[in-house]
């Protein structure tokens, strides 16, 4: 004889298509909610690394920016602490990062552009911008220092707060999840009282009936669950496929942060079926002995 | 073996469907249980057979006192229990060896030791050509042998059997009876319940009788019958 299936007739009641379908959405959703915080995790790794590495020194235009206070400037700069190098941007490389706005047309001669110095820093020797700024100034009058601190500051707020909102919607399917199941297993304790009356008279324990719903849960979780996580990494492939898209058009600037799910990241993905499977499981098995209890 | 004294009966917060029950099954004995349609001898077989707790009344069953009896205590109780439901209640869609196997199953007995005590009462029923088939397919009366065997798989002390032979003809029900007593033989406790008093007559045991809940005196039983 094979291994003995369950005694209670799951296949007739409706839960063994509801599951399925419910895990599937889930999982799906959980899915994606998990890569975009990942992701954020992972850009925002990034962002910091490459932003805190830079600054960028501007000589206002208005100011009439000559190579003499640029020079000035740069001689500042080579003798502050911490700063690997910088390197003032020719008048050509800066009309080309405003060509996309202004065209052709003009040629750099004829605006009137500020010069731009780029700085790299010595990130572990922490520069004191405070004084470098005030430094800055004296010497070359309306030089600014832009360390787009601000700019990653709101990117970071920007990005925490997605990542909490994608976390309460983890905890929120998760919520839904045990509820439904929690229906769906009384719904099977109704549907199947006549048998499970016959178990227990029998002799069987409330565990006994109670294992047979969490098999019957683990099974359809595990179904449905697979499904999700197949969707939802087509879902994650075509977005990931879409961004690297945009990022081809746009040069090798791009503002849309492409999503690159590292290996470990699908790992995690991969638990989420088991980790519904196991949820399905402990609710079922809870459900049923807490229905059970009551009982005379 | 059971023991009822004043024992009071009712389903929710309905009428008591039986009253004043007092009877007494000693380890070894075979009763029949008589009674119209409607008398209580389902409930009656329901109570022994711990399927339903007494409003009222001292209850007793292998010496335990009912009403101290915990729901986590039923279980040890339930499996020295045979029942052989009027609709048979066998489990469609598992094979007739499944279907007998459970008692063992829940009791948490191995497969490999279950498998030839199964094949073995399935064969003492008479069909042993039957082991993989699903109780739909089956007859009347062949599904109401893999019901006995299934009440018997388990060796319980007590065998509560409900109108048994209600749904066979005459030679099934006399095949029936005497599987019934070659149980008794071996020990077993049986209360057969039938609306069938020429049955219960036939094998000369001792016949309770139910009149509308309550039980009558055997004497009289067997007048009104
Ligand atoms: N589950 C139930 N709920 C409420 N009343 C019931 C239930 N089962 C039986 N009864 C009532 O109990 C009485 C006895 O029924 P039953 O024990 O089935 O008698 P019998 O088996 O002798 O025909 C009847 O009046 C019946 O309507
Ligand atoms: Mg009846």
């Amino acid at each position: 004889m094979s291994a003995p299936g369950p005694a209670i007739p799951f296949g007739r009641d409706g839960s063994s298509r509801f599951l399925p379908a419910l895990t599937l959405l889930m999982v799906f959703l959980a899915g994606l909610a998990l890569a975009a915080v990942m992701d954020l995790e992972r850009a925002l790794a990034r962002w910091d690394q490459s932003l805190t590495g830079t600054l960028t020194v501007e000589l206002p235009a208005a100011t009439g920016a000559t190579d003499k206070s640029l020079d000035a400037a740069l001689a500042v700069l080579h003798d502050a602490p911490g700063i690997k190098s910088a390197t003032a941007i020719d008048r050509d490389a800066t009309a080309k990062l405003v060509e996309p706005w202004l065209g052709t047309a003009l040629s750099p001669a004829d605006l009137e552009l500020p010069r731009l110095i780029d700085v790299r820093l010595d990130v572990s020797a922490h520069a004191d911008l405070a004084a470098l700024r005030a430094k800055l100034a004296a010497a070359a009058p309306g030089a600014t220092l832009d360390d787009h601190q601000l700019w990653l500051d709101s990117f970071a707020r920007f990005a925490r707060s997605a990542e909490i909102t994608a976390i309460a919607i983890l905890v929120l399917i998760g919520g839904v999840a045990v509820m439904s199941v929690a229906f769906a297993t009384r719904t099977g304790l109704a549907v199947h009282r006549d048998t499970i009356e016959l178990l227990h008279l029998m002799g069987a324990r409330d565990a006994y009936v109670a294992r047979q719903f969490e098999r019957q849960a683990l099974r359809l979780a595990l179904i449905g669950g697979v499904a999700g996580l197949v969707l939802a990494a087509a879902a994650l492939l075509a977005l990931s496929q879409a961004a690297n898209a945009v990022s081809l058009l746009g040069d090798s600037v791009t503002l849309l942060p492409p999503l690159h799910l590292r290996g470990w990241n699908w790992a995690v993905l991969a638990v989420l079926p088991i980790v519904a499977g196991l949820v399905a499981m402990a609710t079922a098995r809870i459900t049923v002995l807490a229905t059970l209890r009551r009982l005379p | 073996m059971v023991r009822f004294e004043n024992v009071g009966m009712r389903y929710g917060t309905g009428p008591e469907v039986l009253r004043d029950i007092t009877l007494r099954l000693d380890a070894g004995s075979f009763h029949f249980l008589t009674g119209p349609s409607g008398a209580g001898k389902t409930s009656l077989l329901r109570l022994i057979a711990l399927a339903e707790r007494p409003s009222r009344g001292l209850a007793s069953l292998f010496g335990e006192d009912l009403s101290r009896v915990t729901r986590a205590d039923l279980a040890p109780l339930r499996r020295k229990i045979g029942i052989v439901f009027q609709d048979f209640r066998l489990i469609p869609h598992l094979s007739a060896f499944d279907n007998v196997a459970l008692p063992l199953r829940v009791a948490g007995v191995a497969e490999a030791k279950l498998r030839d005590n199964v094949r073995e009462i399935l064969e003492w029923v008479g069909l042993a050509d039957k082991l993989d088939a699903k109780p739909p397919t089956l007859s009347g009366g062949q599904q109401q042998r893999v019901a006995i065997a299934r009440a018997v798989v388990a060796r319980p002390k007590l065998l509560v059997a409900d109108e048994p032979t209600g749904n066979v003809d005459d030679a099934m029900a006399l095949r029936l009876m005497r599987l019934f007593e070659e149980l008794n033989k071996l020990g077993t406790t049986l209360i057969v319940a039938t609306h069938n008093a020429a049955l219960a007559r036939q094998f000369n045991r001792s016949v309770l009788h139910l009149e509308d809940g309550e039980l009558q005196a055997a004497a009289a039983a067997w007048a009104a019958s």
